[in-house]
């Protein structure tokens, strides 16, 4: 069974082969430059279907405008990542080896992101992390291969514990998903929480399993510490459950909430007109740029040609483009080492503005939109938002240097 | 705390558990009559909600009443039937003749097909249903608000209930339910359409599943991952109540809600692990669950399942195996990727073949060998990354943490059968999950550990293959030499008859803990090899959805040949790699794939070796 299972092997690698000389040939006389790009298309396809559309947007508007380093057109290879570390770090050996990619980017949830990370830092290559939110990734166990472009948890927490900064709301419940993205912004809240409101106090705690969530009992558990503020990290259908729950038990009345990512497209729609009212969100309300002429350009044109409205995976996977052309265009080479140089600092105009991939901690400065959820018709939006530019959110430099000592 | 809200958050639970038992009512009924744990029920929950999101507000569009939403409900519940009957005729009916465990395999297949085809009818997103018209509201108990909605649900649990009484005492159909359920051979032999009354099954218990995910579209929003979250629960409910049996499982429901809504009172952590140490704590006080009995059939001898006669290896079977080799060793040969492969084809090789050690020669079927694959990693990865030793000795440390770990929990296991020990075996694998999971400062929770990679000298791909290829197959060549050793004999021997066994003067019970912690071990080492070879750990390797992948490479190889698993993992994993690459939709042709070789070689791919053996040129 082993011969038949090598056989067939030996025929696909011939046929890859044969596919892969010419372009292998043509990128060394300036042709094409092959991206490898993985991610959970199939599993957490809500967010990375759209994630993908837009790379493909942006991939052809920089080959139409003339390419990179001076003419070279860049091609993408997507591949899912199958959720799970193990099979990432192999698919992230297919790019490499088979698929002739010059670096790596994508990933989605957060231990396949760090496996990857760790694998780009043994085989030297770069890996632009695109969606996976831990700190870790930049912090504790940050690589000089391993880079970050969307804000951190610690980023968004600390952009809406900015935005109650001063009120008179006291007594804090926590709800959040048990695994580290709620874990951490937990701690973060809980660290940061202090020095905005002074005297505030966390009373309740509930950490429901990843999709799992058993709202009625949650819901109970949180109303039953009589809170004055709810900081919620639930998202996806434990958020869908518990907003729907709390609405019809009156836990959201006279009560501030603050929640993390429920402004994204990804997960008002689902919320439809159950959208509850004046909650603080980061999120990304794609009908409200007007003032940004290139966002809006990015918003009409990916409305036109994939006949969806634009998710915040849509913006991220424009913005990634956009970076990795300039990062292309700044280094000049294909060089793992050179480009890592020339992503130092780095700034790239993009739709959100400039992007600066700052160089002491590996993070992008890309921001998100802070704002309040309302319900439109029959669809939840935000409203009052404004865009916080991530370089005002970053992790205080020392901090960063103490984290990364070991990196 | 106050008593009013004490009695709200009991309510709650009593939500919680009505609509758990309504779905795991049906599972019990399918299993207590067909024997098939039907891994596809959790899929058949999420087609009931999400054809349920598609038709009630359909129907509301004509008329906002309750009683057209619970029409909706009601018809989503038949349709979903009416697919489990679809199941059952296109696939389960030709497998039946075939070990048991293989029809599991089956309905695995059906679970990935499913997760895609619900993508590719309905989107990605997410899709809330509507709320149930006049009973959107809450109530007020005391000054609690409770919603209306759930307090219509607690009434569906007991209602289903009586319904199913009623079904199983006073009509022909139920009477022969239950008596499949006590004795399924019997049933045959006096002359029952089996046929029909399977099928009959399939429809109540697919119809169960989805009207439990139908009538949760007012709580929760249809979503691609329910299947998932749901079918393990599920099966607990069931195994605590004792299989098959309809008023265990309500009763079983009736203690996880009322757990899960206190629990979450007192740890709010714990959620992750609850209904597994109460599983637990259940199998080792009560072995066949609450209300369940021993299986009538269970003195009876069978025609055992598994390896029967492990001869020595014939020509053809030789030169294959050279031939195997020979491809192990030249794959360097190839391309870089090909390594890679053919690496963690060996890896899983092992993997699979240490299980089989367990299921096919000791007939203790495991659904938690990951567990014990995880822990080898973790043993290892742990040393390097927190110890700062080297690879060696961390490698050394991997199949001893695994050992020492299965002869722990072993020492529970091997005291149950059949079912119920396979689902205490899933029960230790999701509590190790939980504690590698949620001890964060020690294994990093779920981001896991990362640096794990090998020493200097074996750090090329090539020379990494090769250390590999010589522990997965020494290992291999040590366990095959158990199987064929008196060792192997003796735990064959267990599995065949346990009385004949007792009164030969066999020590069941020691023999069988034994082969437990080994196979444990085996796993381990391949578990250390898999840290290195990707150099990072992290809790998925424990999951449950690994020790699913286990068992369908041991069940494609065939549980009667000695060495078809290792042919399995090749296939499985190859087909895998094949399509991931190809496709969004990988899980749809990776479970059509394992579906076709089911329905081609039902014997496994050893089976339709020794098939092709057999028959004169």
């Amino acid at each position: 069974m082993m011969a038949r299972f090598t056989l067939s092997r030996r025929a696909l690698g011939a046929a890859a082969l044969a596919t892969m000389a010419r372009p292998a040939f043509a990128q060394g006389a300036g042709g094409t430059i092959r991206i490898g790009e993985l991610n959970s298309y199939s599993r957490m396809a809500a967010f990375a279907v759209p994630y993908r559309n837009a790379m493909q947007q942006a991939q052809d508007a920089v080959n139409a405008a003339g390419g990179v380093m001076g003419g070279r057109r860049i091609e993408f290879v997507f591949r899912d990542d199958g959720a799970t570390p193990g099979d990432a770090v192999r698919v992230a050996e297919e790019l490499l080896t088979r698929e002739n990619v010059t670096f790596l980017a994508g990933t989605f949830l957060s231990n396949v992101g760090l496996a990857v990370a760790d694998f780009a830092n043994q085989r030297r290559r770069l890996f632009l992390a695109t969606e996976p939110l831990t700190d870790a990734l930049t912090m504790a166990q940050g690589n000089r291969y391993t880079w970050r472009l969307r804000p951190s948890t610690y980023m968004q927490t600390r952009m809406l514990v900015e935005a109650i900064r001063g009120r008179n709301v006291r007594r804090w419940a926590i709800v959040a998903p048990n695994y580290e993205y709620g874990q951490s912004a937990a701690a973060n809240f809980k660290r940061l929480l202090p020095q905005a409101i002074p005297g505030a106090e966390i009373v309740a705690e509930q950490f429901p399993a990843l999709g799992r969530v058993d709202a009625g009992a949650t819901v109970g558990a949180l109303g039953q510490a009589r809170p004055d503020g709810i900081f919620n990290v639930l998202f996806g259908a434990d958020l869908t459950a518990f907003v729907r729950e709390g609405n019809t038990r009156g836990l959201f009345e006279r009560r501030t909430v603050v929640s993390l990512l429920t402004g994204e497209p990804e997960y008002l729609i689902p919320l439809g007109e159950e959208t509850p009212e004046g909650w603080i969100v980061t999120g990304y309300p794609w009908d409200q740029v007007t003032g940004m002429p290139t966002h809006q350009a990015f918003v009409d044109a990916y409305r036109g040609r994939f006949n969806d409205t634009p998710r915040k995976g849509s913006l991220l996977g424009y913005v990634t483009v956009q970076v990795i052309a300039s990062l292309l265009n700044k280094a000049n080479s294909l060089d793992n080492e050179r480009l890592i140089d020339a992503l130092a600092d780095l700034r790239s105009d993009t739709v959100v503005g400039p992007v600066v991939m700052r160089g002491l901690d590996h993070q992008g400065t890309m921001g998100t939109w802070v704002g309040e959820t309302t319900l439109r018709g029959r669809q939840g939006t935000m409203r009052n938002s404004r865009y916080a530019d991530g370089a005002d959110y970053m992790f205080p430099e020392e901090e960063v240097r103490a984290a990364r000592r070991s990196a | 705390m106050e008593w009013d809200f004490l009695l709200v958050q009991a309510l709650s639970g009593l939500a919680s558990a009505s609509s758990l038992f309504v779905i795991a009512s049906g599972l019990t009924i399918v299993f207590g009559v067909t024997r098939i744990v039907n891994f596809a029920h959790g899929s058949f929950y999420m087609l009931g909600a999400y054809i349920a999101v598609t038709i009630v507000p359909w129907l509301l569009e004509f008329d906002r009443s309750p009683w057209l939403f619970f029409v909706g409900v009601l018809a989503s519940a038949l349709a979903v039937g009416v697919l489990g009957v679809v199941m059952e005729v296109t696939l389960l009916r030709r497998i039946y003749r075939v070990p048991e465990l293989f029809q599991l395999l089956a309905t695995f297949g059906v679970v990935l097909i499913v997760q895609d085809l619900v993508l590719l009818v309905w989107g990605p997103v997410d899709i809330t249903g509507p709320r149930a018209p006049g009973l959107r509201h809450g109530i007020f108990i005391f000054d609690q608000r409770f919603p209306a909605y759930e307090l219509f649900l607690i009434f569906v649990g007991p209602a289903v209930l009586g319904l199913l009484w009623l079904l199983m005492h006073r009509t022909r159909f139920g009477v022969l339910i239950r008596a499949a359920t006590q004795d399924r051979e019997m049933v045959g032999a006096l002359g029952v359409n089996q046929a029909m009354l399977f099928t009959g099954t399939l429809f109540l218990g697919a119809a169960l599943a989805g009207l439990g995910g139908a009538l949760q579209i007012p709580r929760v929003s249809a979503n691609p991952q329910m299947d998932l979250s749901i079918i393990a629960e599920a099966f607990v409910v069931t195994v605590i109540g004792g299989m098959g049996s309809v008023p265990g499982a309500f009763l079983a429901a009736l203690l996880i809600g009322q757990l899960q809504a206190f629990g979450v009172l007192v740890f709010p952590k714990i959620t992750l692990v609850l209904v597994f140490l109460l599983m637990a704590v259940v199998l080792v006080i009560k072995p066949w669950g609450l209300l369940g009995k021993p299986e009538a059939a269970a003195g009876r001898a069978v025609l055992p399942e598994g390896i029967i006669d492990p001869r020595p290896l014939d020509r053809a079977s030789q030169g294959l195996i050279l031939v195997a080799l020979a491809a192990v060793l030249a794959l360097p040969l190839l391309d870089a990727y090909a390594v890679k492969v053919g690496t963690e084809v060996l890896i899983l090789a092992l993997a699979a073949f240490s299980l089989n050690f367990l299921v096919g020669n000791g007939g203790i079927v495991s659904f938690g060998h990951a567990a014990y694959f995880g822990l080898g990693a973790y043993g290892a990865g742990l040393l390097v990354t927190k110890a700062g030793l080297p690879m060696e000795p961390a490698l050394l440390a991997a199949p001893l943490v695994a050992a020492a770990f299965a002869a722990l929990f072993g020492f529970f296991v091997v005291r149950l059968s059949g079912i119920y020990l396979a689902m205490l075996t899933l029960a230790f694998a999701q509590i190790a999950y939980a504690v590698v999971f949620q001890w964060v400062e020690v294994t990093g929770g779920d981001n896991g550990l990362v640096g794990v990679w090998p020493s200097r000298w074996a750090a090329s791909r090539e020379t990494y293959h090769y250390l590999v290829a010589a522990c997965c197959v020494l290992a291999i060549v040590a366990l095959r030499r158990v199987v064929h050793a008196p060792f192997g004999a003796t735990l064959r021997a267990a599995r065949d008859s346990v009385q004949r066994a007792d009164a030969i003067g066999v020590d069941v019970r020691t023999h069988r803990w034994l082969g437990f912690t080994l196979a444990g071990g085996a796993a381990g080492l391949a578990g250390g090899l898999y840290a290195f070879s990707k150099g990072s750990i992290d809790p998925t390797l424990l999951g449950i959805p690994m020790s699913v992948d286990f068992l369908s490479m041991l069940l494609l190889g065939g549980i009667q040949s000695v060495l078809g698993p290792i042919a399995g993992a090749a296939v499985f994993h190859a087909v895998k790699d094949f399509f991931m690459p190809l496709t969004d939709h990988w899980r749809l042709f990776l479970g059509l794939s394992i579906i076709g070789m089911v329905l081609v070689f039902p014997r496994g791919l050893a089976g339709a070796w020794a098939g092709l053996r057999r028959r004169p040129a």
